[in-house]
């Protein structure tokens, strides 16, 4: 698990050293995804010599991710003590907030499946269900 | 209050240890409702726990500073687990790369309509341009839309939350919504959610497929860069 984090972390260190310092507009860690993904597919070339880079480390990673909707909590309190800003516009906001979300989830998904046909990557249902 | 407990409670609410575990305990309360009712989308796990935790604030006159020296340590895992995003995204590489096109179209198809969306109901209303502007980049995740509205002088503060009303509206909306029009395509669920409602409805989508996990967190990364990107032109179209 250690193991696991480290690389991880590591990976997240590069991401925010390189995003910071191209001055790039994204976050640190989106950027040491990409970075954990060059290393994953390194790992799996380079052979299974090291096994603690493994299942562990896939391990650790998926547990994180499995608590994803905790790590959201802190700020989101601190976010629920500020609805005053709302005052103003609270009406209008949440009208074109609630009415946003639902139209770009169906512009969004309606897009994917229609593309998705078009250019023959659709998925048989099973794919997805394995899990 | 005794004196005893008095400094108790001055001692506790002093150290992290108190509002960690009162933000554990509210997840792991809000988890188990959550499961209970099978992943009825209604009971939000994120909407359950903070409306918790702003209670317990409230009710001991917490401020928000003193809460977060605690919950900082829950929050400081937030990047790890963008990293993290990468493991299922590795081990489903075959049906990601088989899906680039769909993705890419469906990127900047949905990016523009969530930003074009979003300020043209709100013009509607009235809004002056600095409040427009906040609210442009809703559907990012909270960091890189915060820097957004900053650059364009807006307020981030607004900006912040309604970065989380959106990921917990479309996290909420989500699954009926997808059922009610058939789509079972777990890729374009996951998705059209991680792009609508960045990491909260990244991990509504976890709780219901991983697949659609996955889809969601490479939608969530890609729209973050395509916002920053696009969104000043599309506010200059609009806005003009």
């Amino acid at each position: 698990m250690i193991i696991g984090l480290t690389v991880i972390l590591l990976c997240q260190l590069l991401g925010e050293v390189v995003a910071r310092g191209l001055g790039w507009p994204l976050p640190g860690p989106v950027l040491g995804m990409l970075f954990l993904l060059v290393f994953l597919g390194l790992r799996d070339r380079v052979a299974k010599k090291v096994p603690e880079l493994g299942k562990p480390l896939d391990a650790t990673g998926k547990g994180l991710l499995a608590h994803l909707s905790l790590l959201f909590i802190p700020a989101s309190v601190g976010v629920v003590q500020r609805l005053d800003v709302l005052a103003d516009y609270g009406v209008g906001l949440a009208i074109a907030l609630v009415a946003s979300t639902f139209v770009t989830l169906v512009v969004t998904v309606v897009t994917f499946v229609v593309v998705s046909r078009l250019s023959g990557s659709t998925m048989d249902a099973e794919a997805g269900t394995r899990d | 209050m005794t004196d005893q407990a008095f400094s108790l409670w001055v001692y506790l609410s002093q150290t992290p240890l108190l509002w960690l575990v009162v933000t554990l305990s509210a997840y792991v309360i809000a988890d188990r409702i959550s499961q209970a009712f099978r992943r009825h989308p209604i009971f939000n796990p994120v909407l359950m726990s903070v409306i918790a935790v702003a209670l317990v604030l409230w009710a001991t006159r917490t401020s928000y500073p003193v809460y977060f020296e605690g919950a900082k340590f829950v929050h400081f895992l937030l990047g790890p687990a963008t990293v993290a995003l990468a493991i299922p995204l590795y081990e489903n590489r075959h049906i990601v790369l088989r899906s680039i096109v769909p993705m890419m179209v469906a990127l900047v198809v949905g990016s523009v309509t969530a930003i074009v969306s979003a300020v043209s109901i709100a013009q509607l209303f009235g809004m002056p341009n600095s409040i427009l502007i906040s609210l442009a980049p809703k559907s990012v995740t909270a960091p890189v839309g915060m820097g957004i509205t900053e650059a364009l002088g807006g307020d981030p503060a607004l900006t912040a939350i309604l970065v989380m009303l959106t990921g917990v509206t479309g996290s909420i909306m989500v699954t009926p919504l997808m059922n009610a029009l058939r789509m079972n395509d777990w890729r374009a669920r996951g998705f059209a959610v991680g792009l609508a409602s960045h990491g909260i409805g990244t991990a509504r989508a976890f709780q219901v497929n991983s697949l659609a996990g996955t889809f969601a967190g490479i939608a969530m990364g890609l729209n973050a860069l395509v916002t920053a990107l696009l969104l000043p032109l599309v506010l200059k179209l609009l806005l003009d």
